[in-house]
């Protein structure tokens, strides 16, 4: 099984500001991991940091940032353009496999020609998760993947994570809701917690405060 | 990268996309004009080359905040910038997608407009290479100030104030050629400078503006 992402002693930072701190996991194909912890905690800031979008505060990450496909809380999709239009946008942006079976997977073939600006919540959250399939990428770095779907579409979720790590892929999801996947490893981040006495409140250098 | 080009090519034609709102806008100004200053060919001819050159100006700036902004407001900026496309070629691609949907129509429409305002005929084939030449850096000058705004709540005036004053090289070249073909002279020398400004910011800008995202994303 090879290790597909793994961080030490990390630190990050949202607006200046330590988050979390001392976080270390290793995530390995075939395994998905689950970040818990209260609201404002740096379950977004962690995710955007393995994502790559912004640099660690502190520790390091090992991962290779074109393993990682990363779903944010915004779904990314086009209005104007219809389902397919707009899957089909992002399997030539990232070369992936072919969007049909993705469309299969999260129940949106009957949907394909509409435009994504008549989609309900719901429909657009299964339109975003279908993008993670055709990335073909093996890590999905995943930020609260379940908001607005009903019970039936958090099963075809919890399907496709489970089909993604049978092909030796991994995930690493924050989420507060019960996902179906109880062979999932959980990582409770509210012990991780950056204390109020750390010493680098203050960014120690221009790079740290903008970058 | 080609996919992106024409994802945004769609955008743009599909239902408020924006499509021809620049040359709308730059119709408007070339039809005011003559309202304003006089219907006397002599003097429209006189201003005809500032008219149409600021015209088209402030018609590249009116879709310009589109080029980031709507991107970054439903997510597709996060994964572009997590996908395989460098952020440089991406700022590349947007920019000329700005260009084909905003600077192509008005280069192609602007014989018309110059006859609105009495430009001498001599000096329409300088027109268009000016604006030609010109209004590639125009957009890529804009991708630029986008990219510093981008995540800004009513970025769009602060990038007019960052863009504008970019804008006055450009903008003294691209009239200068125009006016030089009005008088009949040979309006090259300025050409030849205006295409250096836009190689230059062919060349500088797609990594100041992946940059600028970079440091706007985190």
């Amino acid at each position: 099984m090879g290790v597909l992402v793994q961080a030490h002693d990390l630190a990050v930072s949202r607006g200046g500001r330590r988050a979390v701190e001392g976080v270390g996991f290793t995530l390995s194909a075939g395994e998905a991991l689950i970040l818990r912890g209260p609201n404002g905690i740096g379950k977004t800031t962690l995710l955007r940091t393995v994502a790559g979008l912004q640099p660690p505060a502190g520790g390091r990450i090992e991962a290779d940032p074109d393993a990682i496909a990363y779903a944010a809380h915004a779904d990314g999709l086009k209005g104007a353009l219809s389902v397919a239009e707009n899957l089909r946008f992002w399997r030539d942006v990232f070369g992936g496999p072919p969007v049909e079976p993705a469309l299969e997977a999260m129940n949106l073939t009957q949907l394909a020609g509409r435009p994504a600006a008549m989609l309900s919540a719901g429909q657009k959250r299964r339109l975003g998760l279908a993008r993670l399939l055709v990335t073909g990428r093996p890590v999905w770095v995943l930020d609260e993947p379940t908001v607005s779907l009903d019970a039936g579409s958090v099963a075809l979720f919890a399907d496709a994570v489970r089909a993604h790590l049978a092909a030796q892929g991994a995930a690493l999801i924050a989420t507060h809701i019960d996902l179906g996947l109880p062979e999932a490893r959980v990582l409770d981040l509210g012990a991780h917690r950056a204390t109020a006495t750390a010493p680098s409140r203050a960014p120690a250098s221009f790079d740290e405060a903008f970058g | 990268m080609l996919a992106l080009l024409i994802r945004d090519l769609r955008l743009a034609t599909r239902a408020g996309g924006g499509f021809g709102l620049g040359l709308a806008f730059f119709l408007i100004v070339c039809t005011l004009v003559p309202f304003g200053v006089g219907p006397e060919g002599g003097t429209l001819a006189l201003i005809a080359p500032g008219i149409l050159w600021v015209g088209a100006l402030l018609a590249c700036l009116l879709s310009l905040d589109r080029i980031f902004a709507l991107d970054w407001e439903d997510g597709s900026l996060d994964l572009l910038a997590t996908a395989p496309v460098p952020m440089e070629g991406a700022v590349l691609v947007k920019a000329a997608a700005h260009w084909i949907t905003t600077g192509l129509p008005l280069v192609v429409a602007a014989p018309v407009f110059g006859i609105l305002l009495h430009l001498p005929s001599g000096a329409q084939g300088w027109l268009v290479a000016a604006l030609l030449l010109g209004t590639p850096a125009l957009s890529m000058l804009g991708a630029f100030g986008a990219a510093l705004t981008v995540g800004l709540r009513r970025g769009g005036l602060l990038m007019s104030l960052l863009v504008l004053p970019l804008y006055v090289p450009t903008l003294i070249f691209g009239a200068e050629a125009v006016r030089r073909g009005a008088a009949g002279g040979d309006g090259t020398t300025p050409l030849v400078l205006l295409a250096g400004i836009t190689l230059a910011t062919l060349a500088a800008i797609p990594f100041a503006a992946a940059g600028a995202l970079r440091v706007n994303l985190r």
